[in-house]
């Protein structure tokens, strides 16, 4: 079932998320990106309902597109998470998204940062952040190693230490991991984990 | 009244027959005739472009618009500018009856939120409605997205609520100018100014209000890059005192208010005293000290 999780590093931050698509016993697909690049230096991983999830970040990211174009000046992570939050708690009364995200975010003033975003719209800046049935193994394995000014490559080895344990110890454990990665250069895709071909 | 709607027949077919030129010469005669027939020549004829404010007239001017930036100049005046270390605003409060309490707080300055202020030239009771609306605005902001707003976008969602003024509705526009002053973490200290049709722009040193033109040109003159406040603030005092009808000034007469960062690094808003003012303008000489009674 969904993994997705993220920490805040050195001068960068990460996010990862399985990349199955399921319904009911099913795996439609195990290479669907849940992770979206918002802007240039904004990642947000998102787990939930399918179609809530595909919906919810779609319409953040074109929000954040317009407020660009509007302003000529990105809005910063907090700002995102504070706007994803708003809407989330406006729908949470009407008709609400069943999303949970961990927004990753780079800025020139503040560095990276992360937070947790659940849909009851809870919003939290965190160093470690994790949603799922693997968080239970993620947070695990990140309060035991996860230390602050990670470097790139200490990090990698923690989020593959994670999804091991995942995938060793959860039943229903997705096949495919996709590692996402921003810092001052951008956010952009670092690498997969696969155990089955798509 | 029969002799009015006579009158206004006259006028009437007189237009009809008539190119756009001899409207505005109805309009310069006018001016130096106060000859009720000829006011009725104007009346008439600019009656046919200027009653609405979403008519473009045929030489593709907006009168209502116009207008409204008329009765901006005959306001009391106000000055703005912008240094290195904060944004200075002047305002000119017209004295107009003896009688009339002088209200402690600012009449011409008003604080949006805490980074972005204000002052105002045109029609007091219009202006409330936009301070209204642009803190409203502010405060949006700051509860969709947990930080202040950017001071450009303020400005620009206030012109836009103007700009609708003068294109729907059949309502007239808003007859007011602002000087908005402010900081933001993307631009630092920043000066607009914008008048009745929804323009903006930014400015190192505006005014607005009763001769703006010849405040601007002086601040032309005299306005340096890397001035600093002190230097902006006595710059303001100077080109106010010589643009200003009255011949003596006074701080009763006058508004100064300043943004600009404390030492902690917060935007600071302050809205100097009476007193402070007095004695600031004996300090640059604009006024002569008291003399003893």
């Amino acid at each position: 079932m969904e993994c997705v999780f993220g920490m805040v590093g050195k001068d960068f931050a990460l996010v990862v998320a399985d990349s199955s698509a399921v319904n009911s016993i099913l795996v439609h697909k195990s290479n669907e990106d849940k992770i979206m690049v918002l802007d240039s230096h904004k990642l947000m991983g998102a787990s939930g309902e399918a179609g809530d999830r595909a919906q919810f970040t779609e319409y953040v990211q074109k929000n954040v597109s317009l407020y660009q174009y509007r302003n000529n000046i990105p809005l910063t992570t907090k700002a995102a998470a504070n706007f994803m939050r708003g809407e989330l708690a406006t729908a949470l009364r009407k008709n609400p998204y069943m999303v949970n995200i961990v927004l990753a975010g780079y800025d020139k003033e503040t560095g990276p940062s992360l937070y947790f975003i659940d849909y009851i719209a809870t919003l939290h800046k965190v160093d470690k952040a994790a949603f799922g049935y693997g968080s239970y193994f993620a947070l695990s394995m990140m309060d035991r190693h996860y230390h602050p000014n990670m470097t790139v490559d200490e990090a990698i080895k923690l989020a593959d230490q994670c999804i091991e344990e995942i995938r060793s110890r959860l039943v229903v454990a997705p096949q495919n991991f996709i590692i996402k990665i921003v810092d001052k250069d951008g956010a952009r895709e670092h690498s997969w984990r696969r155990t089955t071909k798509d | 009244m029969l002799g009015c709607y006579s009158r206004m027949v006259e006028a009437g077919s007189f237009v009809d027959h008539s190119s756009l030129r001899s409207i505005q010469v109805a309009g310069f005669f006018w001016f130096f005739t106060s000859q009720s027939q000829h006011f009725f020549f104007l009346f008439k004829m600019s009656r046919r472009y200027d009653s609405r404010t979403t008519i473009f007239s045929p030489e593709g001017r907006l009168y209502q618009v116009e207008y409204a930036m008329e009765a901006i100049g005959n306001a009391g005046s106000a000055i703005g500018i912008l240094s290195k270390d904060g944004v200075v605003l002047v305002g000119e409060k017209k004295v107009t009856s003896k009688l009339l309490q002088t209200s402690t707080s600012t009449e011409k300055m008003y604080k949006i939120d805490d980074h972005i202020a204000c002052a105002v030239a045109g029609i007091m009771s219009d202006a409330n409605i936009l301070i209204n609306t642009a803190r409203v605005q502010a405060q949006r902001y700051t509860f969709s997205y947990q930080e202040p707003m950017p001071v450009e976008q303020l400005v620009q969602s206030l012109c836009d609520t103007k700009q609708g003024y003068t294109q729907f509705g059949g309502l007239r526009p808003f007859g007011v100018s602002f000087l908005f002053a402010g900081w933001d973490k993307n631009y630092g200290f920043q000066l607009y100014m914008s008048d009745p049709s929804g323009n903006y722009g930014g400015w190192k040193a505006a005014a607005i209000g009763a001769n703006n033109q010849a405040a601007q040109s002086m601040l032309k003159q005299d306005y340096k890059d890397d001035i600093s406040r002190e230097e902006a603030v006595q710059l303001a005092l100077k080109v106010l005192s010589k643009t200003m009808d009255s011949t003596s000034l006074t701080s009763d007469k006058l508004e100064l208010a300043e943004v600009f960062l404390s030492s902690s690094g917060k935007v600071k808003y302050q809205v100097c005293t009476p007193d402070a003012l007095s004695k600031m303008l004996v300090k640059y000489g604009v006024t002569q000290p008291p003399a003893e009674a």
